[in-house]
């Protein structure tokens, strides 16, 4: 019922922009462009730091890393 | 205690398939990532463990199609943990993951592909990968999607003849989005369904018994054969008018084995100078403990399945952290465009609240309850060329 209901939800805020043009054009997005406004600026730490989170906790996913293997115990 | 499996996975698959067609119409370019080199040496500390290693991450463009990427990862494990302590004993052990990926410009979209070996003495997986990224709706949008599937061999030292497999596969969309000219937010759902041997062939859980002198004695745990998790999270990032940016996260996590979780993290980024960014978090962790946990189970074989692990129990945990980098722009390097050195800390907390501290003894299930503090140290040089 979650998964169904997320699914509904991401089509129609997808959906709802078909006929939206868009508001922040190209020359104004400098400040998007700086390397601070990143969420991971640097792949190989976000990587490292995720593994640290989910050998050590219930909760998996979501947060962009991959991989395998434990190292957890 | 049954524990009822989701049937998630196969709507997630309809779902995407069915996002994907309607965004087909909407489709404008893509940019394939930088070439980059990473040299990263890792090291955690605390409740026992002591883990570290290097991580080297190359990443090259091909053509203007393709780019292709390479890490090699080594955790070195030196374990005491407190399991290890109470109901195995120390060990030490390697693990070394080997990853290669590609990403292929297709059109307006961006396809990767990769495949990661995990090694252990004890512990084989291999993970194949396959994303989709599009940036719609004239670049304010993009769309991600993905599926991962897990093939785990486990094996148990001291025994020969144990031999278990496990299956694991992951489905993962995302939308981020562009909200202003100084606010980005993205949106990641993520379903994770794994089947077999699911636990650890090496952790035990305990159940009072009066014919102990301690009280209690110890039996292998039990899981059940299949997990399904499902994690929403949030992410939002804010430019600030001095030049600096704010981070909000929040996520939530559920299962079919009972654990509920939440997190929530905060960051702030300041740049000082041309050269230096400084950054410092917080992060918060929450979950309740799974169906079938217990600390101490009434009597052997309480139920079908047992377990207790500490990451199944009900714990929560703080993180302060923060990061130092500096950026060269070296002008006699001669394919080097810049690079830019790290040194990164964080500083955990771990609080649990029916985890039990045996090593330090009392009266049964009066014994005080477990805790530890990690510190997390990464230092890193990062290259673009």
């Amino acid at each position: 019922m979650n998964t169904r209901l997320v699914i509904v939800f991401l089509v129609v805020i997808l959906l709802s922009g078909c006929d939206i043009k868009p508001w922040v054009k190209p020359y104004q997005r400098s400040h998007l462009a700086d390397p601070i406004m990143q969420f991971s600026r640097d792949p190989v730490s976000t990587a490292y730091i995720n593994h640290v989170y989910e050998a050590r906790e219930g909760a998996r996913g979501a947060e962009g890393s991959q991989g395998g293997g434990c190292g957890c115990n | 205690m049954a524990v009822t499996r989701l049937k998630g996975s196969r709507r997630l698959q309809i779902g995407l398939l069915v996002t994907l067609t309607l965004l087909a119409p909407f489709l404008v370019a893509a940019v394939l990532p930088k070439d980059r080199l990473d040299a990263l040496y890792h090291a955690y500390n605390g409740g026992g463990v002591e883990v570290d290693g290097p991580s080297i991450l190359w990443r090259k463009q091909f053509g203007q199609y393709t780019s292709v990427n390479a890490n090699y990862y080594i955790d070195a494990i030196s374990s005491a943990s407190i399991d290890a302590v109470t109901s195995a004993s120390p060990y030490k052990e390697e693990r070394r993951e080997k990853s290669i990926g590609g990403d292929f410009l297709l059109n307006t979209a961006i396809m990767s592909l990769g495949y990661t070996v995990s090694e252990e003495n004890d512990f084989d997986a291999k993970t194949a990968s396959v994303s989709l990224s599009q940036d719609v709706f004239g670049d304010l949008t993009t769309v991600s999607m993905g599926y991962v599937r897990g093939w785990d061999q486990i094996g148990k030292n001291g025994d020969p003849q144990f031999s278990e497999k496990a299956n694991r596969q992951r489905y993962r969309i995302g939308v981020s989005q562009i909200l202003t000219r100084n606010m980005i937010a993205a949106l990641n759902f993520e379903t994770v369904s794994d089947e077999g041997f699911l636990n650890n062939p090496y952790r035990s859980v305990r159940y009072l018994d009066s014919g102990s002198a301690s009280g209690y004695s110890y039996e292998p745990e039990v899981y059940p054969k299949t997990h399904t998790s499902n994690a929403l999270s949030l992410r939002a990032r804010y430019y600030l008018p001095y030049r600096a940016s704010l981070l909000g996260e929040y996520r939530y996590f559920t299962d079919s084995w009972g654990v509920r979780a939440n997190n929530i993290a905060f960051g702030y980024s300041h740049p000082h100078g041309q050269n230096w960014i400084f950054d410092v978090r917080y992060r918060y962790y929450t979950q309740d403990d799974a169906d079938f946990y217990s600390d101490l189970f009434p009597n052997r074989q309480a139920q079908n399945f047992l377990a207790r692990d500490k990451e199944l129990s009900r714990f929560n945990n703080h993180t302060l952290g923060l990061s130092v980098s500096y950026e060269i722009t070296p002008k006699d390097w001669f394919f080097i465009d810049r690079g830019s050195i790290n040194l990164s800390y964080d500083h955990i907390f771990f609080r649990y609240k029916n985890f039990r501290d045996l090593s330090i003894g009392g009266v049964v299930d009066q014994e005080p309850l477990y805790a530890f503090d990690a510190d997390v140290l990464q230092i890193y040089l990062s290259l673009w060329y």
